[in-house]
């Protein structure tokens, strides 16, 4: 196979804080030690890594740091990592839109992006304008749309919208006219960013695909970035693990690299933090989720731990509850658990409790909770402040696993029996 | 298989790297994007007018009200010479030409600021969005031409003193050099500005206060001995000065005024699209 993409020592910095005034002192510094004098750059110093959540010396980071990989043609590559860790600076490079700080990329094949859906829409066009506007803008000539606009408005499926200003739809209507346009796109490169959060389950359902199809059927090369990583996996053979702005595995197997991104932690395995309840008597300080191995990857066939840190201020003769919801993203609750704790002492605590394995199937969830005093009207409640996803479903009893499968918002490997049935 | 494999990589078609040289220009990414342009011109025209009474009838409205107010103020109150010429046609020609001119340097002036939405989610030569801007000012112009030719026909049947000279043959080297200028001031104020916004400010009402050093609302002929040079230094003078010429038959039009407005056109639209390449490959980090 040849290379589509190569990307050699590609670096990324960016300067943070206001810019604006006192940068001309600045840049004349700069250009004067690096150009006359030829000495390094004074604002860069080595070794800063692009870490949103702890403070560094500098007020320049690295985005993206010493990149160096090489992408086969046809190969659907997820790019992961969590919010900040430079996949966006990647795919805006890759596609132009800005330049790399150091770094060099050679690239085959004509490259389409996707990093908006809809760029350059106008509100007072009709649908039927913006196709074509924002078709050119993604790099069409006016012939090649011409040839596609039947499909192009059978895919969106607004047809009866077509001759309407486009400030008269609906916002699904509008992402799907926005990505039926960028969906056929004739080039040998395309670079999605999530772009997907939009629209109803079925058009997500489409989009993904025909991304599929565009890289499996058509052997085009596809980047994907997405936080969606059931997406991601289904649709990409190949990973790219961003983190902080370094790759971690290079190009690699997509389940290799989620599972590393997945054992990165998403923070929210862990919460801490202060709340009172009303009378200020009751305190929750932290909570957690952990698996048995504590490696944070979550798969079925593992009991999974949920710990809640509270503390009793002042000793109380009433009965104390400790509540909890499985949720899924949409805010559907899987299902609930308590405990009652009769006549607590002032102190610090911590109640444990074992979510089975085999219960849960491969999805997001979030968990909310609430710690009260049922007869009075006392209590903490916390929405979503875990969130977890299982990702790997083991021990299903499918045999086989298409896409969307298992169903359901728990799965249980039930005991079945074949027994021969004689008329 | 291993050579075959070099040989592939040999043939990229697309290279990335930070530093560009100045001279890059891409001009065939341009070229490939013309219709691009043409859309971008098409999306302003009709948008312009949606969603309004008069339509296209506004391109009209504004240099007939600046006419009939520079008459009013100009022609009337201050009694300032106007070569002989019916006062309305005096300012409706230098109006035309200057706000051609204008749209050009303002709208382009910005292009960075107001796009940078679009600049920074989907590449394209960032060339095509002034160009287009040039390009749409165009269709205005020429509505305002439109006007210009009605108001002359008007003064033709009332038997007023203007005739319409050779130089009208001149008359498209007068527009794309209007263009151009315009078009390189707003390249090079916009490619400054992405990072140091004071210019911004200066553009607005320096515009207006160049209007005043150059032969709009008055004619050169009637100017001072010693502020001619002056005024003849913008390099709008020298073209409003042909455009007179060539559609009334007054003006002063030579080829040193002609000759230096060309030079000075050159200069500033090399200099204007060299500091823009340079800019737009990074100015989605600045702006």
């Amino acid at each position: 196979m040849a290379t589509a993409i190569k990307v050699e020592n590609l670096s990324k910095i960016y300067r943070l804080g206001e810019i604006g005034t006192g940068t001309i002192s600045r840049d004349i510094e700069r250009f004067v030690k690096t150009k006359i004098l030829k000495q390094d750059d004074p604002f860069l110093r080595i070794g800063e890594t692009n870490d949103r959540a702890t403070k560094g010396f500098s007020d320049l980071v690295y985005s993206l740091k010493d990149l160096n990989f090489e992408i086969e043609q046809g190969d659907a590559v997820g790019i992961i990592g969590r919010n900040g860790a430079g996949k966006s600076t990647l795919l805006k490079i890759l596609s132009r839109v800005t330049s790399p700080t150091t770094g060099k990329i050679n690239i085959k094949g004509r490259v389409a992006s996707l990093l908006e859906v809809g760029t350059g829409f106008h509100p007072e066009l009709t649908g039927r304008e913006n196709i074509y506007l924002n078709g050119a803008i993604l790099g069409m000539r006016k012939r090649e749309i011409d040839r596609k606009l039947d499909e192009i408005i059978d895919f969106s499926g607004v047809e009866r919208y077509i001759e309407t200003p486009v400030k008269r739809y609906s916002s699904g209507m509008y992402v799907r006219l926005a990505f039926a346009v960028a969906a056929h796109l004739e080039s040998e490169i395309l670079i999605v960013d999530e772009v997907l959060a939009v629209g109803d389950a079925e058009f997500q359902k489409k989009c993904l695909g025909k991304m599929g199809e565009v890289s499996k059927g058509q052997g085009r090369t596809v980047l994907f970035v997405s936080h969606n990583l059931s997406a991601v996996s289904s649709l990409c053979k190949k990973g790219f693990f961003l983190k902080n702005g370094e790759a971690v595995l290079g190009i690699n197997n997509i389940e290799k690299c989620i599972s590393s991104y997945q054992k990165g932690g998403p923070s929210s395995c862990i919460w801490e933090g202060e709340i009172f309840s009303s009378n200020g008597l009751l305190k929750l300080y932290k909570a957690l989720i952990k698996t048995e191995s504590n490696d944070m990857v979550f798969t079925n066939d593992a009991d999974l731990t949920i710990e809640f840190y509270y503390q009793v201020i002042k000793k109380e003769n009433r009965h104390l509850r400790i509540l909890f919801n499985i949720e899924t993203q949409d805010n559907v609750v899987c299902f609930s658990s308590g405990m009652f704790i009769p006549c607590v002492n002032e102190g610090f605590f911590v109640a444990e409790s074992v979510i089975p394995k085999n219960i849960l199937n491969k999805r997001i969830y979030n968990i909310t909770a609430r710690v009260d005093y049922p007869a009075e009207s006392i209590y903490i409640e916390q929405q979503h402040f875990l969130s977890f996803e299982l990702h790997v479903l083991k021990n299903h009893s499918y045999g086989i696993v298409f896409e969307n499968e298992p169903n359901g918002l728990i799965h249980l490997p039930l005991k079945y029996q074949i027994r021969d049935y004689i008329f | 298989m291993h050579s075959s494999k070099e040989d592939i990589a040999k043939e990229w078609d697309l290279t990335i790297e930070p530093q560009t040289s100045f001279f890059e220009l891409n001009l065939k990414d341009v070229w490939r994007y013309r219709d691009l342009l043409w859309m971008f011109v098409k999306r302003d025209f009709v948008s312009f007018y949606k969603q309004t009474i008069l339509g296209p009838l506004w391109f009209f409205i504004q240099p007939l009200f600046t006419t009939i107010i520079y008459t009013f103020i100009f022609g009337g109150l201050a009694n300032l010479s106007t070569d002989g010429l019916p006062q309305p046609l005096f300012y409706m020609a230098g109006i035309t030409a200057w706000n051609y001119f204008a749209d050009c340097i303002t709208k382009t002036s910005t292009v960075f600021k107001d796009n940078a939405n679009i600049f920074s989610k989907v590449y394209f030569p960032r060339l095509i969005m002034p160009l287009s801007i040039v390009a749409s000012n165009l269709v205005r112009f020429g509505v305002q031409m439109f006007l210009l030719f009605m108001m002359m026909g008007y003064y033709a049947a009332h038997n007023a003193s203007f005739t319409i000279t050779h130089a009208i043959l001149l008359f498209p080297v007068l527009v794309i050099l209007m263009a151009l200028l315009g078009l390189g001031l707003g390249l090079i104020i916009t490619a400054l500005t992405t990072k140091y916004r004071d210019l911004a400010f200066l553009v607005t009402f320096g515009i207006q206060l160049l209007m005043y050093t150059t032969t709009v609302i008055y004619p050169l002929s009637s100017a001072p001995e010693k502020y001619k040079i002056l005024i003849s230094l913008n390099p709008m003078t020298g073209i409003i000065e042909a455009f007179r010429f060539a559609f009334l038959g007054q003006g002063q039009i030579s080829i040193n005024t002609l000759g230096y407005s060309t030079l000075f056109t050159i200069v500033v639209m090399v200099l204007g699209i060299l500091i823009f390449n340079k800019t737009e490959k990074t100015f989605v980090d600045t702006v």
